[in-house]
């Protein structure tokens, strides 16, 4: 009670309840109450028909391939623009965020004019039978690119204060630089770099805008689970919407809850850095 | 970091260039490339074609409107932004963590089920829709819909700034300011408010590029009524499918000139401001 010097305890945190409350609790609340509105048989019919699995597919397997392929290229680009000095690397490091700032949209079809058949990249692909746009590839270039900040923005801070001690201890003791790498400063970053892969994975399973101009959208083929969300709208089958995006939120949170607890484990024998 | 130099051999240093390379490679072909696209598609035509398409009266409007939701929410989120982090950062109290979780829960909710969610409340088969369309107020393809879904959406991006930043500098400041007979707002204004300008004006950025960039959740709400429910990146789609490139590259060439503009302020802001705003990772915790 040392605080209660402070005023505004009860207006500000009334304020805030009240706000969430209508804002995000009530919408979801009334998501969930839709959902159920389908029955049991309603819903082993939606989660049994092919197209909707397909979908489902497609979301969560390209964003987990997506979130893997983000931390492999993340954790490169964060150790490039924290190791490293080099000319324009605040201009680089400074890139990192435009997937935050620039509209989904914007990078849907971007991306797409780059990856088409006859697009800039495309072309040169197509020779070789390789399909990116219209196909599931598609889905998961635009997947990357919204994810792709999140893992570099956690793992920059980290890397930037990880004891150098420990490296040079292991090199002086004859470690080769692979092996001061994969077995000393991978497992101290790999708790970080789980937050980074959870954050990009949470990203990419519901993205929608830079994947709907990519994709193609052929149903049981390059169909992300959001746009048959949408669809079920259009037809204005709410509740087979709204039991869709409920079984997604249940699958991701799920899908979190499961990271986190890696996390923990991977995180064992970490002590506090610093 | 220790500043040793140590005389590099000539096999690291080759590595070290190839991973140099190999980061800026991606860089610039993942990152740089679309937003070159999106300039040259937009002049494909030349500039006269690229300004007749940007200043037609659909565009205009789309531009109009998207200012209008983003005028609205943006301001609501500050006022929830600072109201939540002053509740968290000053006071102890019983389920802290849960709102901290409930906050970012936006973070986590595909854009679409951000826009669904409101229909299912508005939307004629919805909760209130019934009551609403006895009395005539339409909320779902309307411009209310819109400014839901942008503030759903960008719920968390001023809290998430705050908060950390208000737990870190304590409240000693603010207790002096107090003892000395400052009345509520007078410390607020005075006191709580200076010490967190940049961190709020780095969270407005953040959130007000996210509310006018916002497609998916706006998208749902929004019924696509030209000139009326249209914000620039939902134009962007319609003119794209009516196969209107230019005319779509045109308009995203706007909201690219935002997000530029949005990351040179940020980026300006880490430089000059860095350790008074001391969050680093958005998204994160």
């Amino acid at each position: 009670m040392r605080r209660r010097i402070l005023p505004g305890f009860g207006l500000s945190l009334g304020y805030a309840l009240t706000y969430l409350g209508l804002i995000v609790l009530l919408p979801l609340a009334a998501l969930a109450w839709k959902a159920s509105g389908i029955g049991m048989d309603g819903m082993l019919r939606l989660l049994g028909s092919p197209r909707t699995l397909a979908a489902l597919r497609l979301s969560f397997g390209g964003a987990l391939l997506a979130a893997v392929i983000n931390a492999g290229f993340g954790l490169l680009v964060a150790w490039v623009l924290v190791r490293y000095r080099f000319p324009g690397r605040r201009l680089f490091d400074a890139l990192v965020d435009l997937p935050f700032a620039l509209p989904t949209a914007v990078a849907g079809i971007a991306l797409t004019a780059l990856y088409a058949p006859n697009g800039w990249l495309g072309r040169w692909l197509a020779p070789w039978g390789i399909q990116i746009a219209y196909a599931p590839p598609g889905v998961i270039l635009a997947m990357v690119f919204v994810g792709f900040p999140f893992v570099v923005r956690t793992l920059q801070p980290v890397l930037e204060s990880l004891d150098r001690d420990v490296e040079e201890a292991a090199e002086s003791l004859g470690a080769s630089h692979m092996q001061t790498f994969f077995r000393v400063i991978l497992p101290m970053l790999l708790p970080t770099l789980l937050t980074g892969f959870a954050l990009a994975l949470a990203r990419a399973v519901g993205e929608y805008g830079s994947v709907i101009f990519i994709a193609g959208n052929i149903p049981m083929h390059s169909e992300i689970a959001p746009l048959l969300i949408v669809e079920k709208l259009e037809e204005f089958d709410y509740a087979g919407a709204a039991a869709l995006g409920a079984v997604m939120l249940l699958a991701s949170f799920v899908l979190l809850i499961l990271i986190s607890l890696l996390q923990r484990w991977s995180g064992r024998w970490a002590e506090p850095s610093r | 970091m220790n500043g040793l130099k140590r005389q590099l051999r000539w096999p690291r240093r080759i590595a070290r260039m190839l991973l140099i390379l190999a980061a800026t490679g991606f860089l610039v072909i993942f990152l740089l490339l679309p937003l070159v696209v999106v300039f040259v598609e937009a002049l494909r035509q030349g500039i006269h074609a690229y300004l007749s398409t940007i200043g037609q009266g659909e565009a205009l409007s789309a531009i109009r409107l998207t200012l209008l939701v983003a005028a609205i929410s943006v301001p609501l989120n500050v006022v929830f932004g600072v109201a939540a982090a002053w509740a968290i950062a000053r006071f102890e109290f019983r389920g802290k963590a849960l709102l901290g979780a409930f906050i970012d829960l936006p973070f986590s909710v595909s854009p679409v089920i951000s826009g669904l969610v409101y229909v299912l409340l508005f939307g004629a088969q919805g909760w209130f829709g019934p009551w609403l369309d006895q009395h005539g107020v339409k909320i779902i393809f309307a411009v209310p819909g819109l400014v839901l879904a942008t503030i759903f959406i960008t719920l968390p991006f001023v809290a998430r700034e705050l908060i950390p930043l208000m737990q870190s500098q304590g409240s000693d400041e603010e207790e002096a300011a107090r003892v000395l007979g400052a009345g509520g707002w007078q410390m607020f204004f005075r006191v709580t408010l200076p010490n967190i300008r940049w961190a709020l004006l780095y969270g407005v950025l953040l959130c007000n590029a996210r509310a006018m960039g916002e497609f998916g959740a706006v998208s749902v709400v929004s019924g696509h009524i030209r000139g009326l429910t249209t914000t620039m990146p939902l134009e962007v789609e319609m003119r794209y499918n009516e196969y209107d490139y230019v005319g779509a590259f045109a308009v995203a060439t706007l909201l690219a000139l935002l997000a530029l503009l949005t990351l040179a302020t940020k980026t300006l802001l880490e430089w000059r401001y860095g350790n008074e705003i001391a969050a680093h990772a958005p998204g994160g915790h």
